[in-house]
């Protein structure tokens, strides 16, 4: 506690201070708070990577290349389950980037205020909904309805190439093509919040300079906006792209849980990793649980990947058009 | 940000004897911003209870050398000092000498106003408190002495519990000199605490350092030469010299006097250019 | 450019004709373009009307029906029962989340104001701020799993095993959004009050907190929804029952997602109505700390 009076100068003025305990204490716990996540990733990683090895060493390599998953035999191949991760996750990005991207500028570039927040407010009320009711009504309500509409998609495109392999044979409700749907919903909050945050980067002077030589305002989109955003765009999808694999719950409920399926018929059932291993878990031995768990680190590096590279190509895009 | 340096109880350094009426004594002070020199040699001494000015073209180093006097520059982490600054013959930067505890008797009022987004009487109030006072009663005491003093009582004792940031800009820098005061520092350093202001209130604050200079030594940095000349007793003149190499800009003090030498008969050339607005 | 300027001989007076829209492919290539990104929109409005739509009818009537039931009454041990009941599941949700955010907020507080106040951009902070932003991608089902192996399986099943992997999940979202609202508190007030004599730590605990604090809040909020409405990682965390269970360091509990999951792969029109009615209640809740959140933030906006 320090006096407060005003200064005598008999003697020279004590400027030693006290009570740097408490501030080193909080400083201490901030350092310590810090430190957590450090803690808590390094943990992950060596937990998932300790358990895995009883799987990954019983099957070798083979437990990535074959589609082979028989847990009766002992026979643990993840490929198919990679695939239909994979697969899900790219319709979904084929269905939510082309309308997060048209939401997106709509909202920055032609929207009024008024209009602007509502819509913010509703693409926010669809990131608020959590993923188990979309899994909910994905089952309960689209899957049971859409596949007359598959049906029509099976027939009309039966014989084109590409497509017609696509919307392939014996649709089913529960199938890739479904929880592609499901997912892209979910991600789209995601992509259109970020896409608005690159869009906006984008300056004035720019946007300005395209408008005053009379260009149309699509024009001016084309030729300013999106060429400056290009970058920032591309990290936006991606990081969709990590959080569409990961997805556990509601592809789980709509995808079919089909086993050893590798097709281009989206309109099948199928599977994916984080699927399976909700499945399964329930009565599964030691090493079915390894192999589970193997799998989820599979996973956990294929999204730490995606995200990774996404963020930076986000940040950079981020610091170019700053000018930092 | 490397404020937490030197908070140790260890001996403090002998003083070196001064004269009492000196209360700070520069000695070939120098700043360095990373391998930049910022500004270089300074010898100047502040007297007790005297108004000293800081004057000079921009970049010249003396809101610089301002903040040496109260360790802020501590706060920049590529920042270096060297030489010394001596409170009543104790080096500031030397070991075992607590930064808090500097500022605590050494306020400072900054070029914009920058009031808490508290209550004018939790503004005036923080620093006492921060400093262990805890009766009401005594804090309402120095929340009070501390408005007066700053010309700001009559203004707002009805309103003591609005927020500091509904009034107006010079109200609000009025506020911060009482916040700084209510610490009973002995020195109030100022860093152009007009030039965000309006002529008016600029005037009133000036009134405030003559009524107030009898209590506390006064150190403002000022690019106003008018003002030096009507407030100061004393003014320190500093400039930039080019380094014809590297094209950097470095502080240097030129000329150190009474202000009414400065500015009627100044001994430096480049003293007598600038006051006498030929450039600056 | 529009060719008819360069016809235009300089000494004829402007005519209004001139300066008027000429209909043109462009302009109307444009006007379709923005009504795509229109119509965008609207496709993304149709699920999500769909789906609030069908929860609000399908799920509302079980959870109003006999008022108090459904809120104090235990959930039907017989899957093919019908009729209300999610009592349990409420509380367990209520005190699942309550306790990962006990574990995860204020961590997460302190570890921004490490990132920001104290670490900067020193390397060990880039590092930390960087794995922060790599933890917000890490999927719930390898949160879920990562709890399993180093307590569940030690500790057997409990609610605090989910309120750990929750935390976990909530802890980087923590973070980033509270490093966020620090970054935006101005310098000046800090060097205000150093200037005052007042230490770092002081100063973060009174000045910038504050400062920051309604946007910390709301930061908050939204993570503590977005627990509330996970579902992953309690499947191997926190088991099933059907009573309510407010120990949550003793024996398995259940949430409103968990129940969610499992009716939603019941055939039977019993358990799926009670599906419904919990998707209501959990939409309900988070729904409302939505709203708080945002509250708070408008609230902020409106001081400055």
């Amino acid at each position: 506690m320090t006096d407060l009076s005003t200064h005598s100068l008999d003697s020279p003025p004590d400027l030693r201070g006290s009570g740097g305990n408490a501030d080193r204490a909080f400083r201490g716990t901030s350092y310590l708070a810090g430190g957590t996540v450090l803690l808590v990733l390094g943990l992950i990683t060596f937990t998932m990577i300790s358990r895995s090895t009883d799987a990954l060493s019983h099957m070798g390599l083979d437990f990535f290349t074959s589609k082979r998953w028989n847990p009766p035999g002992e026979s643990y191949g993840i490929l198919s389950y990679i695939w239909g991760t994979v697969f899900t996750a790219l319709i979904a990005l084929c269905i939510s980037v082309p309308l997060s991207l048209g939401i997106a500028l709509f909202i920055t570039q032609v929207a009024p205020s008024w209009l602007k927040k509502a819509m913010t407010y509703v693409i926010d009320l669809l990131a608020v909904v959590p993923s188990v009711v979309f899994g909910l009504w994905g089952v309960l309500v689209l899957s049971k309805n859409i596949k007359g509409f598959y049906g029509w998609l099976s027939s009309t495109f039966d014989g084109v190439p590409i497509l017609g392999t696509f919307f392939g044979d014996n649709p089913q409700g529960r199938s890739f093509f479904t929880a592609g749907i499901i997912l892209a919903v979910m991600i789209t909050p995601i992509v259109v919040s970020l896409s608005r945050e690159v869009i906006e980067t984008t300056p004035s002077f720019e946007k300005e300079a395209a408008l005053a030589l009379g260009a149309t305002r699509w024009e001016m989109i084309r030729g300013s906006v999106l060429p400056h955003s290009k970058g920032g765009l591309v990290g936006a999808v991606m990081l969709g792209l990590g959080r569409a694999m990961g997805e556990t719950i509601a592809v789980a409920l709509v995808i079919g849980s089909a086993t050893g399926q590798i097709t281009l018929n989206a309109l099948a059932p199928g599977n994916s990793m984080p699927a399976v291993i909700t499945a399964e878990w329930g009565e599964a031995d030691s090493l079915k649980k390894s192999a589970l768990i193997a799998m989820a680190m599979t996973l956990f590096v294929m999204t730490i990947i995606v995200n990774v590279i996404a963020t930076s190509v986000v940040n950079r895009s981020m610091k170019k058009s700053r000018g930092v | 940000m490397a404020l937490d340096a030197n908070e140790t109880l260890t001996e403090v350094v002998a003083p070196e004897t001064a004269s009492p009426k000196t209360v700070f004594d520069l000695q070939e002070l120098e700043v360095h911003y990373g391998s930049f020199r910022a500004v270089r040699e300074v010898n100047l001494q502040i007297a007790k209870n005297e108004i000293t000015a800081f004057i000079g073209p921009s970049g010249c180093g003396k809101t610089t050398v301002l903040r040496c006097l109260n360790r802020m520059n501590d706060v920049i982490p590529s920042a270096r000092v060297g030489g010394k600054v001596l409170y009543h013959g104790i080096d500031l930067y030397g070991a075992g000498v607590s930064a808090t505890e500097v500022r605590r008797r050494i306020g400072m009022v900054f070029q914009r106003p920058n009031p808490f987004p508290k209550s004018i009487y939790d503004n005036v109030a923080f620093g006492p408190r921060v400093n262990g006072v805890k009766s009401k009663s005594e804090l309402d005491g120095i929340v009070e002495e501390s408005l007066r003093g700053a010309a700001l009582w009559d203004e707002v004792s009805s309103r003591l519990k609005s927020s500091a940031l509904g009034m107006s800009g010079g109200q609000q820098q009025r506020l911060c000199i009482a916040r700084a005061i209510a610490v009973r520092p002995e020195v109030i350093l100022m860093d152009e605490p007009c030039s965000a202001l309006d002529p008016i209130a600029t005037a009133r604050i000036e009134d405030l350092m003559q009524d107030i200079k009898s209590r506390f030594t006064i150190v403002i940095v000022t690019h106003n030469m008018q003002q030096a000349g009507r407030v100061s007793d004393q003014t320190a003149f500093f400039t930039t010299e080019v380094n014809a190499s590297s094209d950097r800009r470095t502080g240097v003090l030129v000329e150190f006097d009474k202000t009414t030498t400065i500015f009627s008969n100044p001994a430096d050339e480049r003293t007598e250019a600038y006051v006498s607005g030929r450039f600056g | 450019m529009n060719s008819t300027l360069a016809e235009r001989p300089l000494e004829a007076p402007l005519a209004i004709g001139d300066l008027q829209m000429r209909r043109s492919w462009r302009g109307t290539k444009s006007q379709l373009m923005v009504g795509m990104m229109f119509v965008a929109f609207l496709v993304i409005l149709v699920p999500l009307v769909a789906v609030i739509g069908t929860v609000v009818t399908r799920g509302g009537g079980i959870v109003f029906r006999d008022f108090p039931d459904w809120f104090t009454s235990e959930i039907p041990v017989r899957r093919r029962a019908v009729g209300p009941g999610m009592g349990p599941a409420i509380v367990g949700t209520l005190l699942i989340v309550m306790f990962a955010s006990l574990l995860a907020i204020p961590l997460g507080i302190l570890g921004a104001v490490y990132l920001h106040e104290y670490g900067g951009q020193s390397r060990p902070a880039q590092v930390i701020r960087f794995l922060s932003n790599v933890m917000t991608g890490v999927p719930s089902i390898v949160m879920g799993l990562f709890v399993y192996v180093v307590f569940t399986i030690n500790f057997g099943l409990a609610g605090v095993g989910g309120s750990l992997a929750l935390a976990c999940l909530m802890l980087p979202v923590v973070i980033r959004s509270t490093e966020e609202m620090l970054r935006l508190v101005p310098g000046h007030l800090r060097e205000a009050s150093y200037a005052l004599g007042t230490r770092k730590g002081r100063t973060i605990a009174t000045i910038v907190l504050p400062s920051a604090l309604p946007g910390v809040v709301s930061g908050c909020l939204l993570a503590v929804a977005r627990a509330a409405g996970e579902t992953a990682p309690l499947l191997f965390t926190i088991g099933f029952v059907t009573k309510v269970n407010t120990n949550l360091f003793d024996g398995p509990n259940t949430t409103l997602s968990y129940q969610i999951f499992k009716n939603a792969s019941e055939t039977l029109a019993g358990p799926q109505e009670r599906g419904w009615g919990a998707a209501f209640t959990l939409v309900a809740i988070t729904f409302i700390f939505t709203v708080i959140a945002r509250l708070v933030t408008a609230s902020y906006q409106k001081r400055r």
